[in-house]
């Protein structure tokens, strides 16, 4: 039968509401406001998990988010499932299930566990120095590493829940809602600051709410019921938020934090489903007050770790507001006076103290005194030298301390115990603050580092700020709070605070045992099984800066960022160093304090929208005629339109063939497209452009080539002038953006005397790019009143029309070769600008086609496409493109650079074709070039940029960068491949039609 | 996560800005006349210091305009915005 250890009632705990959970497949009960932890305990469950490393069996130690030992599975095997979540921040539920992680077939019987035994043969940096030789079985090894390691499982199907972010901007934020937090807040917003208090828990209230120690009285109430009432005031205050489950995550730059806020964690399936599970608070404020509190220190002794050794503070709380006794003969071991206020508290609920070890010589405050009246054994001096109990503790040996504390003599005690509550001091919880870039400094008196210099408006109030006692804690606060807050006068003004507790502690960080060292397992972070004697090992082997300490050991490196154990490590460092802890200083505390699911962080962003996309207007055109697609940028490309179940090469070569004998249509759309106006249009173009433009008619395009200020060619289009002071450019579809942010910038910073607007029209406009030598004839249907004629209407100019009452602007413009047009109206009027070409082309086959084909025309024709067969190391006389250089302007961007020695090198990379001596064979893009065989090693001499096999010429055709190439035309060169080497020829970039005559056809 | 000040739009997430490098490079107005090493030395040297630099700084999703920023590099503090053409705050 499962022993029952729910002691009594508390208010936190609703007995009235039972709920079932499973843990590791076995059915047990608890009440709603129970942890899992919590729940386990009152079912006198402690083990609850393997370690990491030597899978030695491990038990609930904390009762908060610190906690190292007690990380399970939650609802295994389902999409919901959560690898890595911390038992005592589950809340339960009905039906929830849980499982312990890291351990195989079970927990009861880990195979893993031999490695406990092997221990001797795993010390640091073991997989450093083991699996380095011989380096050819690397592989092998990784293959059992990658078996062996990981903590949980993580789900294999798609996250069903839904995930939200949302910014806040508050006047002031104060983290962590105990009764430092609280005060804060609640004075806060009573003087009308806009605040957002948060705390991770389920309830506000922190440690104090259920502290009963009679010794301590705020305005003559206990801490506990005193603080209750503040709370009970806080519903009436204006302007101020509380959210609980709200963990803050990170501490940014400018007071930007972020928070997980959990809304549906704690709700039985059936209530999950449609609803934001987490949402990412992400907060802005103007100042920030930590509260976070502090966190209990373990001891670090020999078989520290064992199922039943817990925090003294956690005993105390499970009892307090849980209503659970972690054991039933209970030891506590302490260095300060912390662990008798558990006892007693223990004590007056009727559960069984054993005894209490100190390891200080001795202390008189009232509390200790009231332990001793109570008849707990209290052993002063005496260290736990060791303890018995593989998957529960059932016995502690004590052996008195010497004077400094370095060894034990005397006889060994045993004493048998069921559950040991350790208090080894507390630590401010000053994560955050370090993440917000403020420096700690340590505090040689408390042993403990403290806020010093802030970055940012905040404030750390309470035991994070170093303030450990209640008077010294409201004290610190009011003046604080008025200072931050410029205030006069506060809540705490009048406040009478009595108190009976003693600071005195005395601090060994590593305590000895009758054994030396190496034969005993002083655990320091208890998820990364890292033992002292580890961290002393990398000492020897010459490790010194503490953050090299905590790779080699990975002490600090679990999932709890050793919450627990960090100061130890530093303290057995400096000890063991000889240097003072202030000088080591700390390791970084990273974000996020507490992990966060991946959900979380995406937030709405998965799935179809994880990456925008933009599509055309014609789109449900290109969809309904079974387009492929493929991104360009952001855009959603028509890429080829396969009938009648055509491969993707079939479908290019009819398309390329159709495309020139008859007429072919592309959706243009995405060219980037910017209007320029303004008195100084043309020399803004000028500057920008290789070529000149001044002179550039109304109502005629041209073709322009920019530079980066390096020389390199950065993007390419046609530009018309529509007026005096009005151009359209278009830029390429990947470019646009960043074009436009160049231009803007060289008119903002550089040229700013220049009368010059520019606009972003890409998605003002549809395109239609009508091509063919039977072009004209389907625009004619169109328009019938246009005058087509090569006089009205040459090649490189633009009308203005109207299709039916729709006013279209066309550019006789050409990117494939042939005789085109490109027709622009208002984006809404694209689909049905695109459906009436289809319309009147039909009687002359017209072929919709796609990217790929656009890419097979042009490079026939060997135009360029920057970013293939360029890529920023490309200057316009290396594309052999020296025509559209001016060498009559001053100036424009990249002139001087076009001079430097290094671009004026004759053996730069060139564009050139190539042909297949096998016409039938395509070169693959990227391919490199040589110009000898049996060499090695062989000089690369560059590579293929462009290849496809042309349906029109009726063989390969391929555009390369080659060193020198300018100059080899007609040379023997060869394109090694993995089975064979490929023979080709250097040829003229230009393949078909070299003296443009279709272009007028 | 700065909170910068535009110096159009007020105070702005980072998000929405663009780093545009060091500040104060004017592009030569005659760069014909230049040496090679005295355009390489506009074209490519940019200082990278630890401590008080000067920037350029686009609004790159707000109002499009480019400002100047003097910014501490070892902690991140912002310690001037000013417009383009403004002359630098004395340091």
């Amino acid at each position: 039968m499962i022993k029952n250890l729910r002691v009594k009632s508390s208010e936190y705990i609703d007995e009235t509401n039972r709920i079932s959970f499973k843990f590791n497949g076995k059915t047990y009960h608890g009440f709603k406001g129970d942890t899992l932890a919590s729940a386990l305990l009152a079912n006198n469950v402690h083990l609850v998990g393997r370690s990491f490393k030597y899978h030695r069996p491990r038990g609930i130690m904390t009762s908060g988010s610190e906690e190292p030992n007690a990380i399970v599975q939650v609802n295994p095997g389902t999409n919901r499932t959560e690898p890595n979540v911390r038992a005592t921040e589950v809340e339960i539920y009905e039906g929830l299930e849980a499982s312990s992680q890291n351990c195989w077939p079970s927990v009861e019987f880990d195979i893993g566990g031999i490695n406990n035994f092997l221990s001797p043969f795993f010390p640091a940096g073991f997989y450093y120095k083991t699996f380095m030789w011989p380096a050819s079985f690397w592989e092998k090894y990784e293959f059992f590493i990658r078996h062996s390691a990981g903590l949980g499982k993580s789900p294999t199907s798609s996250d069903p829940d839904i995930y939200d972010h949302r910014n806040i901007h508050c006047d002031v934020l104060v983290v962590g809602a105990g009764i430092s937090g609280i005060l804060a807040a609640k004075n806060a917003a009573k003087n009308n600051y806009k605040t957002l208090l948060v705390d991770e828990k389920n309830e506000i209230g922190g440690s104090t709410i259920f502290e009963n120690n009679e010794f301590n009285k705020i305005d003559n109430k206990t801490p506990s019921e005193w603080l209750k009432k503040e709370i009970e005031e806080l519903k009436n205050i204006k302007n101020l938020e509380i959210k609980t489950r709200t963990s803050v995550a990170a501490y940014h730059q400018y007071n930007y934090l972020l928070a997980r806020e959990n809304l549906t964690d704690h709700l039985e399936a059936k209530d999950k489903t449609n609803k934001i599970r987490q949402r990412l608070l992400k907060l802005r404020a103007k100042k920030v007050i930590l509260a976070t509190g502090a966190l209990e220190r373990p001891l670090i002794f020999n078989n520290n770790d064992r199922p039943g050794i817990m925090l003294s503070s956690a005993v105390k709380k499970y009892s307090e507001f849980y209503g659970v006794a972690c054991g039933s003969k209970n030891i506590f071991f302490t260095n300060n006076d912390s662990a008798y206020e558990s006892a007693l508290s223990l004590y007056n609920k009727g559960i069984n103290v054993e005894a209490i070890i100190d390891i200080r010589e001795q202390s008189e405050s009232k509390i200790v005194k009231k332990v001793k009246e109570a008849g707990i054994k209290i052993y002063w001096s005496y260290s736990i030298v060791d303890t018995t109990g593989y998957k529960r503790l059932n016995s502690v040996s004590i052996m008195k301390l010497s004077n400094d504390g370095t060894s034990v003599t005397g006889s060994k005690i045993s004493i048998s115990c069921d559950c040991l509550g350790v208090a080894g001091g507390w630590t401010p919880a000053v994560h955050l603050y370090t993440q917000s870039g403020s420096k700690l400094k340590f505090d040689e008196e408390k042993k403990v580092f403290v806020p010093n210099q802030n970055t940012s408006e905040q404030i750390s109030v309470g035991s994070c700020g170093g303030d450990f006692k209640i008077d010294e804690i409201i004290k610190n606060l009011n003046q604080k709070l008025k200072d931050t807050l410029n205030i006069k006068e506060t809540d705490l003004d009048n406040i009478k605070v009595e108190i009976d507790q003693e600071n005195s502690k005395r601090n060994i960080w590593l305590l000895p045992s009758d054994k030396p060292l190496g034969k005993t397992k002083p655990f320091v972070d208890y998820q990364n099984d890292a033992t002292a004697k580890d961290i002393k090992l990398a000492l020897r082997e010459g490790f010194r800066s503490i953050e090299h300490v905590k790779r080699y050991t990975t002490t600090g490196m679990g999932t709890d960022q050793g919450k627990l154990g960090n100061m130890h490590a530093l303290g057995i460092i400096a000890d063991t160093a000889g240097v003072k802890m202030g000088e080591l200083g700390t390791t970084t505390f990273r974000p996020p304090y507490t992990p966060l699911t991946f959900g979380t962080i995406v937030g709405r962003n998965v799935g179809k929208f994880f990456d925008i996309f933009r599509r055309t207007p014609m789109n449900d055109w290109h969809v309904e005629n079974k387009a492929e697609f493929e991104n360009v940028g952001q855009w959603k490309r028509a890429w080829y339109y396969p009938i009648n179940g055509e491969t993707m090469h079939q479908a290019v070569q009819r398309e390329s063939k159709a495309a020139r004998e008859s007429a072919g249509i592309l959706d243009a759309s995405t060219l980037g497209k910017i209007d320029i106006q303004g008195s100084d249009a043309s020399e803004f173009l000028n500057r920008v452009y290789t070529n000149a433009w001044s002179k550039l008619a109304i109502g005629k395009c041209r073709y322009g080539l920019m530079l980066n200020e390096d020389g390199m060619v950065y993007d390419d289009g046609v530009t018309t002038r529509l007026g005096e002071n009005h151009y359209i450019m278009t830029t390429t579809t990947g470019g646009a953006a960043n074009v436009l942010g160049k231009l803007e910038d060289y008119l903002q910073t550089e040229w700013p005397e220049l009368d010059v607007y520019l606009t972003s029209v890409t998605d003002h406009y549809a395109t239609a790019s009508l091509c063919g030598p039977n072009s004209k004839k389907i625009l004619k249907k169109i328009i019938p009143d246009l005058d087509l004629s090569d006089e009205n209407f040459p090649h490189m100019s633009f009308k203005e029309a109207n299709i039916g009452s729709i006013q279209c602007r066309i550019m006789r413009i050409s990117f494939t070769g042939e005789h085109s047009y490109e027709i622009n109206v208002q984006a809404s009027y694209g689909k049905d600008l695109w459906k009436k070409c289809m319309e009147a082309g039909q009687e002359f086959n017209i072929t919709p086609y796609g990217t790929e084909t656009m890419h097979l025309l042009r490079a026939e024709k060997g135009f360029i496409i920057v970013g293939q067969d360029t890529d920023g190391t490309m200057t316009p006389i290396d594309l052999q493109m020296d025509w559209i250089v001016s060498k009559k302007k001053y100036d424009f961007i990249g002139k001087r650079s076009l001079y430097r020695s290094d671009t004026m090198r004759e053996d730069r990379k060139q564009l050139v074709g190539l042909l297949t001596d096998d016409p039938n064979i395509v070169l693959e893009e990227g391919a490199q070039i040589v110009s000898e065989l049996n060499q090695s090693p062989v000089e690369m001499l560059g590579h293929v940029t462009s290849s496809y096999f042309s349906p029109n010429l009726n063989k390969s055709i391929a555009l390369a960068v080659v060193r020198g190439g300018k100059d080899l035309m007609g040379k023997k060169l060869f394109v090694p491949m993995e089975n064979k080497n490929i023979n080709v020829t250097v040829a003229h970039p230009v393949f078909y039609d070299e003296k443009n005559e279709r272009l007028n056809a | 996560m700065f909170l910068i000040n535009c110096p159009y739009c007020g105070e702005r997430d980072q998000q929405e800005f663009k780093a545009g490098g060091e500040a104060h490079i004017e592009r030569p107005k005659q760069p014909t006349e230049l040496s090679d090493d005295e355009w390489a030395e506009y074209l490519f040297m940019r200082k990278n210091i630890k401590g008080v630099q000067f920037e350029r700084w686009n609004h790159a999703h707000g109002c499009r305009k480019w400002f100047n920023m003097v910014r501490d590099t070892s902690n991140d503090e912002i310690k001037a915005i000013y417009k383009m053409g403004e002359k630098p705050p004395a340091q």
